[in-house]
């Protein structure tokens, strides 16, 4: 007993650096996320060809490709470009899950009817007060369902930073299992995952209850 | 004097002291054509409206009604022509060239319209008080407190002082288009243009939202109103336009279109609707 209480112990100091990673993926990839799709809708070409092509580079290769590349790759290019790893780690994160809320809340804001724009525009609004106070807010409830689906993805995906040395929850469990030869570690670990992306299921769901009022 | 005479007395008589456009009509249109790709949906229309006059169209889909509607308050930007709203130009052709107009200037100009829509366009994420003070607290940069005084004024005004609070998916489609007049009518528009206001709703519907229109008819409100309701259209109209294949057939009073139309197809189109 007091074996599996300190082997969780142990695996949960991992959780601290698979949570710290997570919370900054989403803080920094959301309002980017925002930004980007923002500027995709816009129709600037200035805009939306280097936006096209860093979501179209970003989502068509393999994340742990992208975390060799930055931590691994980069350094050997530029070395003004060495990242300590869990730096390393968490740009690459930010930067990928930035590309797919681009295209999730380009998608959410391209849902919006026309008629939404139209109302507006015959009220006298301009194009960015029909954004701020149209379409937008009609964007964020549509978004939550996917966007809680890439934040559970994101709970999952940090396992992959275990490939650069990370101590995060993936990390230590193994080396429990390597030092002691039982896999019982490994169960804990999933038990953990669980039990954080329940909490974020838990989260979404009072969120799209608060935005139930309409519709 | 009946209500009509008053109305095209009304129209005839002097425009306000002190408006600058004193005189102009309302909107005045000048071989307004409009092309979306090869399609041409419009092609050379010439309208004249005057201040608190009130002219119908009508005509089988697809002729152009709703194009033209949407030109004149330009969510559909003429491809050549002239459009004058009180006598500013939202739209100029010059020696069979067009000219270019700023997007602001576009924009304030076109605030003399509202528009009432088919589908209605309620904010679906605000209640109908929310809705109707939206653009007053928006564009017209007023106060809350005060947007809300008169965004309630608005709702009394078409009966729905009670669903203040209520979002437009619990409204019937009736009150939605009820709170989508007061929305439009919060900021005081001088000219209405109401795009088959009725044509969504439920037959039973049909009957609170003309009353709202007619309301406004007697208030001598300037409009122009896409209709396939012919008994307003008849009934209410000044005079009635006849559309068909992107062209004005025939515009006359309703007593003459409906009854001795000089074109044979306005004829069959008659029949065809009663």
């Amino acid at each position: 007993m007091t074996y599996l209480l300190d082997t969780t112990t142990y695996i949960l100091q991992g959780a601290g650096i698979t949570l710290r990673l997570f919370a900054l993926t989403l803080i920094f990839s959301l309002p980017l996320g925002f930004l980007g799709a923002v500027g995709k809708v816009s129709g600037r070409r200035v805009l939306t060809l280097p936006l096209g092509l860093y979501t179209s580079v970003v989502r068509g290769t393999p994340l742990l490709l992208q975390l060799f590349f930055v931590y691994y790759g980069l350094p050997l290019m530029i070395p003004a470009l060495r990242f300590e790893r869990f730096t390393a780690a968490a740009l690459t994160f930010i930067i990928n899950y930035a590309a797919y809320f681009v295209e999730i809340f380009r998608g959410g804001i391209q849902s919006i009817d026309r008629g939404q724009y139209e109302a507006a525009r015959v009220l006298g609004m301009t194009y960015r007060q029909t954004m701020v106070r149209i379409v937008l807010p009609q964007t964020l409830k549509r978004v939550l369902p996917p966007v809680a689906n890439e934040a559970i993805t994101l709970v999952k995906d940090t396992a992959l930073v275990v490939v650069l040395g990370i101590g995060e929850i993936l990390r230590n469990s193994k080396e429990v299992v390597s030092r002691d030869f039982t896999i019982s570690p490994f169960v804990i670990a999933g038990v953990i995952y669980l039990v954080l992306n329940y909490g974020l299921v838990w989260l979404f769901g009072r969120m799209e209850q608060r935005y139930r009022v309409y519709e | 004097m009946s209500d009509q005479t008053a109305r095209n007395a009304a129209a005839g008589g002097p425009a306000t002291v002190g408006d600058p456009a004193a005189g102009a009509p309302a909107i005045r249109v000048r071989t307004l054509h409009k092309s979306f790709g090869d399609l041409e949906v419009l092609r050379g229309i010439d309208l004249d409206v005057a201040p608190g006059e009130i002219v119908s169209v009508i005509g089988p889909s697809g002729s152009g009604k709703s194009t033209m509607l949407r030109c004149l308050i330009h969510l559909e930007a003429a491809t050549r022509g002239t459009i004058e709203i009180e006598g500013q130009a939202i739209a100029r052709e010059h020696d069979g060239r067009q000219e270019s107009i700023s997007e602001s200037k576009i924009r304030h100009r076109c605030r003399r319209l509202g528009m009432v829509f088919q589908n209605f366009n309620l904010f679906p994420h605000k209640t109908a008080l929310g809705n109707v003070i939206e653009g007053l607290i928006v564009v017209a940069r007023m106060p809350r407190a005060e947007a809300v005084e008169r965004g309630e004024q608005m709702l009394e005004r078409v009966g729905l002082a009670d669903k203040r609070d209520v979002y437009p998916a619990y409204l019937s489609g009736g009150q939605k288009q009820r709170v989508a007049i007061a929305r439009m009518l919060a900021m005081q528009p001088d000219i209405m243009l109401f795009d088959e206001p009725t044509s969504a709703l439920d037959p039973e519907l049909v009957g609170e939202v003309l009353t709202v229109i007619k309301d406004l008819a007697r208030e001598r409100m300037t409009m122009v109103v896409v209709t396939h309701e012919m008994s307003f259209a008849r009934e209410l109209s000044d005079r009635v336009v006849f559309m068909d294949a992107g062209q004005i057939v025939e515009i006359a009073p309703p007593e003459k279109l409906f009854t001795d139309p000089d074109h044979p197809r306005i004829r069959t189109f008659l029949e065809k609707m009663l």
